[in-house]
C-alpha cells in the first residue's frame, strides 16, 4: 500500500514508493530455533537425552511438519509486512504484521550510516544498513537489502541528508572518496599484542588453573573456569584483529568513511559535524612506539572507534581533519592540578591535566594509560561544576562537560576560583561556538 | 514538549520576580564579556519544598520511632525500647539537613544560560545555554500538588544534564517553563 504523505500531494510531487527488504531476510533468524535447542541440550545434558530417546519417528515428523511451515509462515509474513520508503525528510521503515510500527527518521538528523555485511550475508550477497539518529532502534536497521541496492541507497540518502534537490538527489551517486590512512595487518597485530588485557587473562589462566586442578582433580571444573578466560584472551586478541583488520579512513564530502573487517565488513560513513568527542588513547606498551588509538563519539551510534593504531603524528592530523580548525594541544600547554590535589588522588593526580584553546576543551587523565579527551567547544551540552568536601578542603574541585553523544569529559582537580572561572567561561564558548559550525544538512 | 501558552508571563514579573535580562537576538549580544557582564541574579526556592520534606520526615521516622520503641519494648522488656533514640535522632539531625539543603538550592536565569547551584557538602554547579535545551518538562507528583509545588526540569541532548529545579511554585515553574521554552527556540542550536 502506497500512502503518500501530505507534502507530497501539497507539491505535486511523485508519490513514496515503497519498497520490500531483499528476499532473503526471512532466513535471517532460521538459526534462532536450532540455537535455542543447542543452548538447552548443552545446558541439561541428561534432560535432553531422555527426551530424545521418548521421541518417536512419528511424533518427529509431526513435530517437524507443523514447525517448519510455521516459521516459514512467520518469516515470509514479516518479510511481506516490513516496507520502506524515502521521501524528502525522511526515511520510513513501516514494520509489523499485529502490531504496526512506522518510524520515520529525519534525513537531517542523520548522524551516521552504517553498511554491514555479516559474513553469511556477504555468501549472499547482501548488506544490512543502519541509520545512526539519536533515540534509533535496533528495529529500524534495514536488513537485509542487496549490497548494491544498499550502497545505492546510502548515496541517496547522504545526497538528501546533504540537501541536494530531491529530484536529482537519485542521480546524484557516491561522492568520491579519497583514502586517508589504511592500517597495515602487521602493525595492528602487533599493538594487539602489545595490548596488555590479552596477557592479563592468559597470566590468570596460567595460574589459577593448575591451582584449580590440584584442588579439585575434575576436568569439568577446570574447562569451566578456563573457557571464558581464554575466551576473553581470544576476543581481546584474535576477536579484534578480525574486525579491525583492513581498517580504512577515508575522506568524501560526504564526510568521514570508515570500512573495516577481515570476516564481517562494516562501512560506515560519518557526515561533517557529527563527531562529539574524540579520544586519543595511548596504552603503556605501545608509548616506546608512539602508537596511540583514536576513539570518537558519536550521537546514536554504537561504534567508537575512529583508528585501531597510528603514530601520534598521523593520528593527529586525522583529528585536524575530523574536527574543523582543531588541533591536538601539545603536551606543554596542559596544565597539571595543584599540589594539594595529591590528597584527593594520590599518586594519579598528575597525571590529570587540561588545555582549553579557541576551538577545543581538552582533558587527559591517567598515567600508564594516557588518555586525552577532545570536546569542541561548539558540542558542550551542559557544563557542570562538582565539589565533594574533601576537595573542598584541598582547594579544587571538577569540572564537567557534558556532550550529544551521552558522554560526559571531566576535568578533574582544578583549582577551586580556576574551576569557578572555567564554568562560566565554558559555558559561553560553548554558546558562541556554535556560530561557525556547519548546518546539519552540509551541502546545502 | 511542553510548549504551553505564553499567557502568565505578565502576572509574574508582577508579582515582582525579577527578570535580569529581556530576551534579545543572539547576534545583538555577540560582543559581551564571558561572565554575560553582570553577576547573576539568583533566586531561592520557596519555603514549601522545605516544610513538605519536613513532613515526610517526620512521618515516616516518627512511625520508625514508634515502631523500634514499642515492639522491642513490649516484646523484650521496657530497656529495650531505648533503640528508639536512633531513628529519633537520625530525626532530629535530618530536619537540620534539610534546612541546609533547601537553603543551599538556587537558581539564575542569565542572558543566555541558566544556573542551578545545589549542595551544601557536595556543591554541584550546572550552566545549561538555553540553546542547547530540547524540552522542558514541569511534574507535580500528589505530594507536592497537595503543598502547590511543582518541579521543572530540563534536558538537553546530553542525558548526564541532570538540571532540575524542585519545589517551585506552580505559577513560577510556568513562567519559567515558558520563558525557557521561548528562549530555547529562538536560540536553538541542537546537537
Amino acid at each position: 500500500m502506497t500512502a503518500p504523505g501530505v507534502q507530497e500531494d501539497v507539491t505535486g510531487r511523485p508519490p513514496v514508493v515503497e519498497r520490500r527488504l531483499h528476499p532473503v531476510t526471512p532466513l535471517r533468524r532460521a538459526w534462532a530455533p536450532v540455537a535455542v535447542l543447542m543452548g538447552w541440550a548443552v545446558h541439561d545434558p541428561d534432560g535432553a537425552q531422555r527426551q530424545l530417546t521418548r521421541l518417536t519417528t512419528t511424533t518427529l515428523l509431526l513435530g517437524l511438519a507443523v514447525l517448519i511451515p510455521a516459521a516459514a509462515l512467520y518469516g515470509f509474513l514479516s518479510w511481506w509486512f516490513t516496507h520502506f520508503a524515502v521521501t524528502d525528510s525522511e526515511l520510513r521503515v513501516r514494520t509489523g504484521l499485529l502490531f504496526r510500527r512506522t518510524a520515520h527518521i529525519r534525513l537531517e538528523r542523520i548522524q551516521a550510516i552504517d553498511v554491514t555485511q555479516p559474513l553469511l550475508a556477504r555468501v549472499a550477497g547482501v548488506a544490512k544498513l543502519k541509520l545512526d539518529v539519536i533515540g534509533a532502534d535496533k528495529k529500524d536497521e534495514l536488513a537485509f537489502l542487496g549490497a548494491g541496492e544498499a550502497r545505492a541507497l546510502r548515496a541517496e540518502l547522504l545526497a538528501r541528508a546533504a540537501g541536494f534537490a530531491p529530484e536529482t538527489a537519485h542521480e546524484v551517486g557516491e561522492a568520491p572518496s579519497q583514502q586517508m590512512l589504511r592500517v597495515p595487518p602487521g602493525v595492528l597485530a602487533v599493538s594487539l599484542l602489545l595490548t596488555a588485557a590479552t596477557w592479563v587473562w592468559l597470566l590468570v589462566a596460567a595460574v589459577a588453573l593448575p591451582l584449580l586442578w590440584t584442588a579439585t582433580h575434575s576436568l569439568w571444573t577446570v574447562l569451566a573456569a578456563g573457557i571464558p578466560m581464554l575466551g576473553a584472551a581470544g576476543a581481546s586478541s584474535v576477536g579484534r584483529f578480525v574486525a579491525e583488520y583492513d581498517w580504512t579512513l577515508g575522506e568524501s564530502p560526504d564526510g568521514l568513511r570508515i570500512d573495516h573487517g577481515l570476516l564481517d565488513r562494516a562501512h560506515e560513513t560519518v557526515p561533517p559535524g557529527r563527531v562529539q568527542t574524540v579520544r586519543l588513547v595511548e596504552p603503556l606498551l605501545w608509548r616506546r612506539r608512539g602508537w596511540v588509538r583514536v576513539e570518537l563519539d558519536v550521537a546514536g551510534s554504537s561504534n567508537s572507534l575512529l583508528l585501531p593504531v597510528a603514530p601520534r603524528a598521523m593520528a593527529e592530523s586525522v583529528v585536524a581533519r575530523v574536527l574543523p580548525g582543531v588541533t591536538v594541544p601539545p603536551s606543554e600547554a596542559f596544565s597539571r592540578p595543584p599540589r594539594g590535589a595529591r590528597w584527593c588522588v594520590p599518586v594519579w593526580w598528575r597525571g590529570h591535566g587540561l588545555a582549553v584553546t579557541d576551538a577545543v576543551f581538552a582533558s587527559r587523565h591517567g598515567l600508564l594509560r594516557r588518555s586525552l579527551s577532545l570536546v569542541p567547544h561548539a558540542k558542550v551540552q551542559s557544563v557542570r561544576l562538582a565539589q565533594g568536601p574533601w576537595q573542598r578542603a584541598h582547594g579544587v574541585a571538577d569540572v564537567h562537560v557534558d556532550t550529544g553523544a551521552n558522554g560526559t569529559v571531566t576535568a578533574r582537580l582544578r583549582p577551586a576560583e580556576e574551576a569557578a572561572a572555567l564554568l562560566h567561561a565554558q559555558a559561553e564558548r560553548s554558546r558562541t561556538g556554535r556560530r561557525d559550525a556547519l548546518p546539519d544538512r552540509w551541502m546545502a | 514538549m511542553e510548549t504551553g501558552s505564553p499567557h502568565d508571563t505578565g502576572t509574574a514579573d508582577a508579582q515582582g520576580t525579577p527578570t535580569p535580562v529581556t530576551a534579545d537576538v543572539p547576534a545583538a549580544d555577540a560582543g559581551t564579556e564571558p561572565d554575560g557582564g553582570t553577576e547573576p541574579v539568583w533566586r531561592a526556592l520557596p519555603p514549601g519544598l522545605l516544610t513538605m520534606r519536613r513532613l515526610l520526615l517526620v512521618v515516616w521516622l516518627g512511625l520508625l520511632t514508634l515502631a523500634t520503641a514499642l515492639v522491642p519494648g513490649l516484646l523484650a522488656g521496657p530497656a529495650w525500647g531505648a533503640f528508639a533514640v536512633l531513628p529519633l535522632a537520625l530525626l532530629l539531625w535530618g530536619w537540620v539537613m534539610l534546612e541546609r539543603n533547601w537553603r543551599s538550592w538556587r537558581y539564575a536565569e542569565r542572558a543566555d544560560d541558566l544556573l542551578i547551584s545545589r549542595g551544601v557538602l557536595w556543591h554541584e554547579e550546572t550552566v545549561v545555554p538555553y540553546g542547547r535545551m530540547q524540552l522542558v518538562e514541569v511534574t507535580s507528583g500528589p505530594v507536592e500538588r497537595h503543598f502547590g509545588l511543582a518541579s521543572v526540569q530540563l534536558h538537553t541532548a546530553a542525558a548526564a544534564t541532570d538540571a532540575t529545579i524542585p519545589g517551585l511554585d506552580p505559577d513560577e515553574a510556568e513562567r519559567l517553563r515558558d520563558r525557557l521554552t521561548e528562549l530555547g527556540e529562538a536560540r536553538s542550536a541542537g546537537l
